[in-house]
């Protein structure tokens, strides 16, 4: 069955699109040829049921799945403008994770610094020079709104910061090498309601630098945060649109079943 | 429905566009890709040293063997009653050293595997975590022990003392060096039992006590047989350290070939006679120093087969759950 | 109450107490046996102690050996030993752990790699007597290294390399894959993983492991002999630089030596009880060693975790 797809009359810029995607996890196949758009400087939230293949899906964009064995991609997802097929065999992953951070479900600061945790991505890309790396940390902090609270104590292990402060380093860590894509797996699950309504700012307040696509099991985070939404169930996509359409007016039935509540 | 890129892109500075920032960007990955392989295969080399060292064994100790095997027959090896090399007549029946080896062994396990299998059970079963949590560290002490050490204690504490009830007992003596050698495994065996029995799941535990059964009547007939192919592995264990043990015996039972299966009398074992070799002065290339890696076939292939066993038996109690 | 108990509810507290009893017995018999070990520590330990502490003079540090009881020390037997042990860290050390993280990070679930485990295992089971006739016809005489401070640190540090990558594996795998995920989100290659995180982070246990793999390795005494280090030993390995003519810097390397558990080994032996005495205060001495080795591994294990939560 085809998705359907709802665009725009003017149709924004297209950062990504994913064409004809199937995914395999050994002899199981979790995505079922999945052709879906990704705007830039907006922000795309993937939604449905659990084991529908949305975390499935935001993790072919960074190629997660290399690390594992027995993991199969069959189709592409095309990275705009250069039109390179991010999924490609002769793509080397690394490049791919360069141009296209991700935040996971529980926050995973390393046991370092703050400084360093931030920088971290840059250090890898084989950046020596200190005030280069302080610059980019200050405004990488910033941008996740954690400068305020951390300026003076940089130095200190991460550790020692709270879930939600945890995870707005998390992000600065995503931030700090200016990615084309920001990938968020269930962002604020781990966190309480206060500290995910300070996540959800923050997605508003960067999302004209950056293009991201969220997944989430919070129906109502969904509304609240996302310019576009996707609706999955099973390992298709059953139904893509601007978010007010797809909570006001679903076209297919799946949708609205699930966006009523009619089954979890 | 088919997608393409629209119209009206801006093109910002820094992203990658362009033949040759995709150029750039294959060559990087070229690098990349070489430095990778060459740290992998670096680590591969160091991984294998395991092998390199096994075949090294393998190896060294068939060659010397071959050559020793040439001018002795496997036959006579195998069923001489006397060991005699450095004779002008030389005999070379490893059965001798052999018999020092079971002796040794015998009175070791007659200890190590009683006492190993009851602490593991009283550990398991029976102890609260406190005890348990005390007495681990220290049982694990006594395998930490240099067994130089122990050699020590068995020649001038063990032998003494048992001297006292048994004045015949000569000054070296298997008894000893397998009493103090029994003490030294008694770790190997309850570490590896105990763990076997931790691993029975709790539920077959409960069912025992909900029939009103006690911590002893559980353990001994619910807990023990479940874990029973576990125990066994650790009894291997215990039996592939005693074959295997050198100096309590070099030190303690004297280095004298004795073809006994009498503990109250001096032997040499297969280990303890490698030991006394290495310390006279053989000439590289003679029968004397060939006897050596004889010997010590014969002690690979005995704890080998040991090993495999209880290797097979880990298999199978890990299977079971 | 009726104070008439029906046949049946007697007969059955009647069972209760047999087993009851048996359990008790059981309990005390567990005790015991643990007592033996305890027991056999203590009288170890006290009998060195006893023996050995009235003769642990500062002479008895700084002299050769001799032939005289009371003049002997054990100079050229604990420098030898510090040797011996810096030259097996030096090889068991990198090889270790650098083999454990293929295994772990690396290695693919293949035959081959099936093979590399079960040669580990194996070899953590072979005696190591074994390792010194391995050592006598490979390092001695095939590779002619002699009987030196080289051969004896090689063939230690191939003993003790299976427990050095058993415990850097245990340590590696202890890491959350949740850094692993976020270390490769952010563009790091396997190897940058490897070096900015599971190596740091997992240090702490490393460490651990290989203070109580050269614990192991300094009691060892049988593979030693074989190779052929002597007994009597009244002189030192060649300072690098030093003497006349001066000593090249790797001439100790190939220097003959003696190790403390051979120097007991050969007091142990000889009749006279003043060179017992000898053997016990050595023996005090080397397992002072051993144990504050493990002590330090503790401790440094316990310090080095402290920023580490999980």
């Amino acid at each position: 069955m085809t998705a359907t797809i709802t665009l725009p009359d003017n149709p924004p810029v297209l950062k990504a699109e994913s064409k004809n995607l199937d995914f395999y996890y050994g002899s199981f196949k979790a995505l079922k040829d999945v052709s879906m758009p990704v705007f830039e400087h907006k922000v795309t939230a993937l939604i449905g049921p659990s084991g529908c293949g949305k975390s499935t899906y935001l993790r072919c964009f960074n190629r997660m799945h290399d690390l594992y064995p027995g993991n199969r991609y069959d189709g592409s997802i095309h990275l705009h403008p250069d039109d390179v097929d991010v999924l490609h065999s002769s793509v080397d992953p690394i490049e791919v994770r360069m141009r296209v951070s991700m935040v996971f479900q529980k926050p995973n600061p390393f046991p370092k610094s703050i400084f360093e945790n931030t920088v971290y991505g840059l250090r890898v890309r084989g950046e020596r020079s200190r005030s280069f790396l302080e610059d980019k940390a200050e405004s990488a902090l910033k941008g996740a709104a954690l400068w305020g609270e951390v300026k003076d104590r940089l130095d200190e292990v991460a550790v020692n910061l709270s879930g939600g402060q945890q995870q707005r380093l998390c992000i600065a860590r995503a931030l700090a090498t200016d990615p084309e894509i920001l990938l968020f797996d269930e962002p604020t699950s781990a966190l309480d309601p206060i500290a995910t309504g300070s996540i959800e700012e923050l997605i508003g307040a960067i999302k004209n630098k950056v293009t991201i696509l969220i997944v989430t099991h919070n129906m109502q985070q969904a509304a609240r945060v996302s310019d576009y939404v996707a609706y999955m169930y099973l390992g298709e996509l059953i139904e893509f649109g601007a978010t007010r359409d797809i909570f006001m007016k679903p076209r297919r039935r799946e949708t609205e079943d699930y966006i009523t509540g009619r089954f979890g | 429905m088919a997608m393409t890129a629209t119209s009206g892109v801006a093109v910002k500075p820094e992203l990658p566009s362009g033949a040759a920032k995709l150029a750039e960007y294959a060559r990087l990955k070229r690098q990349r890709k070489v430095r990778e392989r060459l740290i992998e295969a670096v680590l591969l080399l160091a991984a294998c040293v395991s092998v390199f060292t096994t075949v090294g064994i393998v190896y060294i100790l068939l060659k010397e063997s071959l050559v020793f095997f040439a001018q002795v027959p496997v036959w006579s090896f195998l069923t001489d009653t006397q060991w005699t090399p450095l004779f002008d007549d030389a005999h070379f029946g490893i059965m001798v050293l052999l018999s020092g080896t079971v002796t040794s062994s015998a009175v070791a396990l007659v200890i190590a595997i009683p006492l190993g299998t009851i602490i593991a059970i009283y550990l398991s079963e029976f102890a609260g975590h406190k005890t348990r949590e005390t007495m681990k560290p220290l049982l694990e002490l006594l395998s930490g022990v240099p067994t130089i050490i122990y050699g020590y204690f068995a020649l001038l504490f063990i032998t003494p003392m048992i001297q006292k009830i048994y004045p015949d007992l000569p000054g070296f003596n298997v008894l000893s060096a397998g009493i103090v050698m029994g003490i030294m495994i008694i770790p190997y065996v309850s570490s590896l039992a105990e763990d076997a029995m931790r691993a029975v799941p709790m539920s077959l535990r409960e069912g025992s006590y909900a029939m009103g059964a006690t911590r002893y009547q559980t353990a001994v007939k619910v807990v023990v047989p479940a874990a029973l192919s576990g125990i066994a592995a650790a009894y291997i264990l215990g039996i592939s350290r005693a074959v295997g043990e050198t100096m309590i015996l070099a030190v303690a039972a004297g280095m004298q070939p004795n073809l006994t299966l009498n503990p109250l009398e001096p032997a040499a074992t297969i280990t303890s006679y490698i030991v006394q070799v290495a310390l006279g002065d053989l000439p590289h290339g003679s029968v004397g120093y060939q006897t050596i890696f004889a010997a010590g076939l014969m002690l690979l292939l005995l704890t080998l087969f040991f090993n495999l066993v209880g290797y097979w038996m880990r298999r199978r109690f890990r299977e079971a759950y | 109450m009726s104070s008439a108990l029906s046949p049946r509810t007697e007969q059955l507290r009647a069972i209760i107490r047999k087993h009851k009893r048996w359990d008790a017995a059981f309990g005390v018999l567990g005790l015991l046996a643990m007592m033996v070990g305890v027991l056999t520590l203590a009288a170890l330990f006290s009998s060195m102690a006893i023996d050995g502490i009235p003769r642990l003079t500062g002479d008895f540090f700084t002299s050769f050996p001799s032939r005289r009881a009371g003049q002997a020390g054990i100079l050229s037997a604990w420098v030898g030993s510090i040797l011996v042990m810096l030259v097996t860290a030096f090889f068991a050390v990198p090889v270790g752990i650098a083999g454990a993280v293929y295994l772990e990070e690396y290695a693919k679930k293949n035959w081959f790699t099936d093979v590399i485990e079960i040669n580990i295992t194996n070899l953590a089971g072979v005696p190591s007597i074994v390792y010194g006739l391995l050592a006598l016809g490979l390092f001695v005489y095939a590779f002619g290294l002699g009987q030196s401070i080289l051969t004896a640190g090689l063939t230690l540090a191939l003993l003790i390399l299976p427990i050095v990558i058993v415990t850097t594996r245990e340590s590696l795998r202890a890491i959350p894959q949740q850094v692993r995920e976020g270390a490769y989100a952010c563009g790091a290659t396997q190897w940058q993983v490897v070096k900015d995180h599971l190596l740091p982070y997992g240090t702490p246990g490393i460490l651990t492991g290989v203070i109580i793999a050269l614990s192991r390795a300094i009691g060892e005494t049988a593979p030693i002999i074989t190779i052929g280090a002597l007994t009597f030993i009244a002189f030192l390995p060649p300072v690098p630089f030093a003497g006349e003519p001066a000593a090249g810097l790797f001439d100790w390397l190939f220097s003959p030596f003696t190790v403390m558990p051979i120097q007991i080994f050969n007091w142990t032996s000889r009749p006279d009880p003043a060179f017992q005495q000898n053997a016990a205060a050595a023996s005090f001495v080397l397992v002072f060693m051993t144990l504050g080795m493990n002590g330090l591994a503790i401790w440094l294990r316990y310090r080095l975790r402290k920023n580490i939560k999980w």
